[in-house]
């Protein structure tokens, strides 16, 4: 499988019990709605139990809240999404 | 353009570089607007060559803006916070005027030159700092309170939609992430980080230091990573930004996340704090500037929305 934004290819890995491609190129994470709602259920648990298992093979998801915004490759491309908002949202108070 | 307090400010900054006599060759930099870094009601700011003057918001405590003062130039931060220059003022209108040496900030055009792990390392630092050797009373840190302030401010400006998910989100913090009651956490807090806030030290390597001394205070330092964690879970910041400054933060000891882990328990509440600080004041901005919300700040409203709907068993116990 190929990274729909990127064209590099996608690397498959396993979180507990939940697929999760990884884009070798721009490192885009795609997920299915499911499979998010499984990893957000997954780590609002972490947050109250141990820390996870490392994942298999490719990079490991930053933990992140459940109301998190859901970084999912089609809506958030975050790398250029990340310089839009830089100049603005992370100089003010 | 210019106003009294600024040109009043441009008066003081040159005076004070140029106390020690000598012709100005800083080129009459002190009234043009390219050197007013700053013209807020809580902060005034104006360049004249080396020295900046900063006018303090009206209702400044005098005596807490001296203690934050004394901390900034103690020694045992000299690493950390740009010390002040010695001398400071009054300004016409009774806002209290501090003076600093001017250093190169971070420059918001390159993202990818953010200095995070400097960033992770002053704060580690700060926190680190036994508040007993500083002066005080310290007066308390004034990250909650800004958040209060930001939804005072959506609340006055009008009517908008997206206001219900912010209020909502707001309610659901516990009452010290509101400054409605003490706020737990005894260690020396910026309480207003942002990427704004950092300036090469103009006096000796020219390695990062913290300014704007504010909201510092004695706190939960879990609030001084908040805005970043609140960027992160928003989507703003990319998760190899978060990773590098938690990892720095942490690799320096930091003491607001525990060392290993996930750090979401003990960030959740100022960075949801923080994410309704910044919707409330996304909210006031549009409604005055009579504009739609830009997608940056859609990003920030839609997180509120989300907080106001998590269930139950996903919203922490307001115990801390
Ligand atoms: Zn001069």
């Amino acid at each position: 499988m190929q990274c729909p934004k990127c064209g590099a290819p996608m690397h498959t890995y396993n979180r507990n019990g939940v697929q999760i491609e990884q884009c070798s190129g721009c490192r885009g994470i795609f997920l299915d709605y499911g499979e998010l709602e499984s990893l957000t259920r997954l780590e609002s648990q972490w947050s109250q139990q141990a820390p996870p298992a490392p994942p298999q093979q490719g990079y490991p998801v930053a933990p992140a809240p459940a109301w998190g915004a859901p970084r999912h490759g089609g809506h958030h491309g975050h790398h250029g999404h990340h310089n839009r908002g830089f100049g603005r949202m992370l100089f003010s108070s | 353009m210019s106003t009294p307090t600024v040109r009043a400010l441009g008066r003081f900054a040159s005076a004070e570089a140029h106390r020690n006599g000598g012709p100005c060759l800083c080129e009459g930099l002190a009234d043009t607007p390219a050197h007013v870094l700053a013209d807020r009601p809580d902060a005034t700011v104006v360049r004249h060559g080396p020295v900046v003057a900063k006018a303090h918001a009206a209702d400044t405590d005098p005596g807490e803006l001296s203690v934050r003062a004394g901390v900034a130039a103690h020694p045992a931060l000299a690493h950390v916070l740009l010390a002040p220059l010695t001398r400071s003022a009054v300004t016409a209108d009774g806002r209290p005027v501090t003076f600093w040496p001017y250093g190169l900030p971070v420059d918001p055009r390159a993202p990818r030159d953010a200095p995070w792990e400097a960033t992770a390392t002053l704060l580690a630092a700060l926190h680190a700092v036994p508040t007993d050797v500083l002066p005080g009373p310290l007066p308390p840190m004034r990250g909650p309170l800004k958040a209060a302030r930001a939804v005072e401010r959506m609340r006055g400006a009008g009517e908008h939609p997206d206001a219900r998910a912010v209020e909502a989100a707001w309610a659901a913090l516990p009452a010290w992430a509101r400054a409605e009651s003490p706020a737990p956490g005894r260690s020396l807090c910026h309480g207003d980080l942002h990427l704004g806030q950092l300036v090469r030290d103009p006096g000796g390597d020219g390695s990062w230091r913290l300014i704007d001394i504010d909201d510092m205070g004695e706190g939960d330092p879990a609030w001084d990573l908040a805005r970043p964690a609140a960027w992160f879970a928003c989507g703003l910041l990319a998760p190899d930004d978060w990773t590098r400054f938690l990892g720095a933060y942490r690799a320096a000891g930091g003491a607001a996340v525990p060392a290993e882990g996930d750090p979401w328990p003990a960030l959740d509440v100022p960075a949801r704090a923080l994410t309704v600080q910044t919707a409330a004041l996304a909210i006031a901005k549009s409604v005055a500037e009579h504009r739609e919300l830009d997608a940056d700040e859609r990003d920030v409203i839609d997180a509120c929305a989300r907080i106001a709907h998590l269930p139950d068993e996903l919203t922490p116990a307001p115990t801390k």
